[in-house]
């Protein structure tokens, strides 16, 4: 009990952090998901090809894999002096990413083709089709993998901690080797991710009831 | 492309301009390509001696070690997790209010904890009580990272059973129930086997996320194939700088390879079920997240299949 009340600034800087990487990433993630499912459905091979092997690659490999590249290989070859926040947003997002192109691929692919093919004889164009056709229905398939897609990123955050960014398990860490018993440690910090993955889910569950249409 | 939803079949027109988009997008994906090459270059990763180092048996020795403990650290937890996983299922869905919410809470407590977090306490504990426990050396970190995967994983795979189990029609157990057969029974000869088989591409994915999880012994220090990995490139200097690019890419094609092989099983034992026409559904072979809900998984796997079935009725 009394680790947290002592150490309340930690667990707030932790609680911060996490939640800063875990937004940051999920930014990354929406948008690079997006255009890589963009790449996905594309008529045009190449970007297919990079699409699928961005996908097959990064679904495959270890996240700590992708953290070790991050920290070991991209500042001494390509961007140095690059901040560990911005690294592990990186190794994350793009880790996240590729659940993410799956997740609205498989939305898109729940349309049915006769929707497409009525829009467009109606003559909308394909910006119409997408605008008002695809895209409203797609949302609400996609609405409920992002959800846990999310989660397992506020999860997946933790890692981040042990590449020397503030947050809940670099917290946990640091209190430990003071001494601290592990166990209250551990409720505290199990308890700062239970508030955060509700939070996400009520949100998801909020925005899936609001598209939600009467059948 | 005409099965598209997005795309129409393409006339004269498009077609030309898809053909220019291909070549606009082929020269941008090549010259991504080509400044990561060389890039590298500049900086001596393709130099022949940085690859030279894979010849040295001892280089070749610890990463096989590395493999091999990873293997082993994998299956030791895909057991385990697994023979959990069938308890806390069966636990969840018991009659004994007290079994029931003991499985509940210990589902969703580790579920909720990020897995890491796990690993690092039981690392922590181990440490603390090692002579109690009888463990030492390199004993603790293999004991840590082997009972954190089963409790995460176990959680997880006694969500995808649940989730089998309660897709057994109910019909089978009135009708177990009628013969005369006793809970036990009914459980173990009626409802396991028929959800294991309908949930058996779910369950390897998630064994796919198992042998990826491995990776975090790295974190603890335990001696598995990250973590030889990196101390590998870290204390091999050539030319003045450390080898990790080719270390890392023939590290990571290992990992790729051990789990597109796993979740090629998935999807061809997914492929095989679909076959089948009598059982319940199959569930889809789509991984999972690393940290991900199975059981959401499931619910979308399923969702789809009950849309689709209603339309072709």
């Amino acid at each position: 009990m009394n680790v947290l009340l002592d150490h309340l600034p930690q667990f707030r800087e932790g609680f911060l952090g996490t939640l800063s990487i875990t937004a940051a990433s999920a930014a990354l993630a929406l948008v690079l998901g997006v255009v890589i499912a963009g790449f996905r459905v594309s008529p045009i091979p190449p970007l297919r090809a990079f699409g699928t092997a961005w996908v097959t690659l990064l679904r495959n490999t270890p996240l700590t894999l992708l953290f070790l590249i991050a920290f070991f290989v991209v500042p001494q070859i390509f961007f140095p002096g690059t901040s560990p926040f911005v690294l592990a947003m990186g190794a994350l997002g793009c880790y996240t990413s590729s659940f993410v192109c799956e997740a609205v691929r498989s939305g898109i692919n729940t349309v049915p083709l006769g929707q497409a093919e009525a829009a467009r004889s109606l003559g909308m164009t394909f910006f119409q089709t997408l605008r008002l056709i695809v895209l409203p229905q797609a949302t609400r398939s996609v609405i409920p993998p992002m959800s846990s897609i999310f989660i397992a990123l506020t999860k997946n955050s933790a890692i981040a901690g042990a590449f020397s960014n503030t947050e809940l398990f670099n917290v946990s860490k640091l209190l430990s080797d003071k001494g601290f018993a592990i166990g209250w440690i551990f409720l505290w910090i199990a308890l700062c991710y239970l508030v955060i993955t509700f939070a996400i889910s009520g949100l998801f569950r909020l925005l899936e009831n609001r598209l939600e249409v009467a059948r | 492309m005409s099965s598209s939803v997005l795309y129409d079949a393409p006339g004269p027109k498009a077609r030309v301009r898809n053909r220019v988009f291909t070549v606009v997008g082929g020269l941008a994906v090549l010259a991504l390509l080509v400044f990561a090459v060389l890039r590298l270059n500049a900086k001596g990763q393709f130099a022949p001696e940085m690859w030279d180092i894979f010849n040295y048996a001892g280089v070749r020795t610890s990463i096989r070690d590395g493999v091999l403990t990873t293997l082993k650290v994998f299956a030791v937890a895909a057991v385990l997790s697994l023979v959990l996983g069938v308890l806390l299922a069966v636990g969840r869905l018991s009659d004994h209010k007290a079994v029931r919410w003991f499985a509940t809470g210990f589902i969703e407590l580790f579920r909720a904890v990020p897995l890491l977090i796990t690993i690092y306490v039981l690392w922590v504990l181990f440490l603390t009580y090692r002579s109690d426990l009888g463990l030492s050396g390199d004993n603790t970190g293999f004991w840590a990272l082997v009972i954190g995967l089963t409790v995460y994983n176990g959680s997880v795979q006694a969500e995808v059973l649940r989730a089998g189990i309660n897709s057994v029609p109910r019909g089978q157990r009135e009708a177990a129930y009628a013969l005369g057969m006793r809970k036990t029974q009914v459980m173990m000869t009626v409802l396991v086997p028929q959800a294991v088989r309908a949930m058996l591409p779910t369950i390897i994915s998630q064994l796919v996320v198992t042998l990826k999880d491995t990776s975090l012994g790295y974190v603890i220090t335990y001696q598995e194939l990250l973590f030889q990995l990196q101390q590998l490139a870290g204390n091999t200097v050539v030319n003045d700088d450390n080898p990790y690019v080719p270390v890392i890419i023939v590290g990571g094609a290992i990992y790729i390879a051990m789990c597109l092989a796993l979740s090629a099983l998935a999807s061809w034992i997914e492929r095989r079920g679909r076959r089948a026409k009598t059982g319940i559904r199959v569930a889809g072979a789509e991984q999972p997240l690393a940290a991900g809900d199975a059981l959401d998984v499931v619910d979308q796997s399923a969702a789809p299949a009950d849309a689709s079935a209603g339309k072709t009725n």
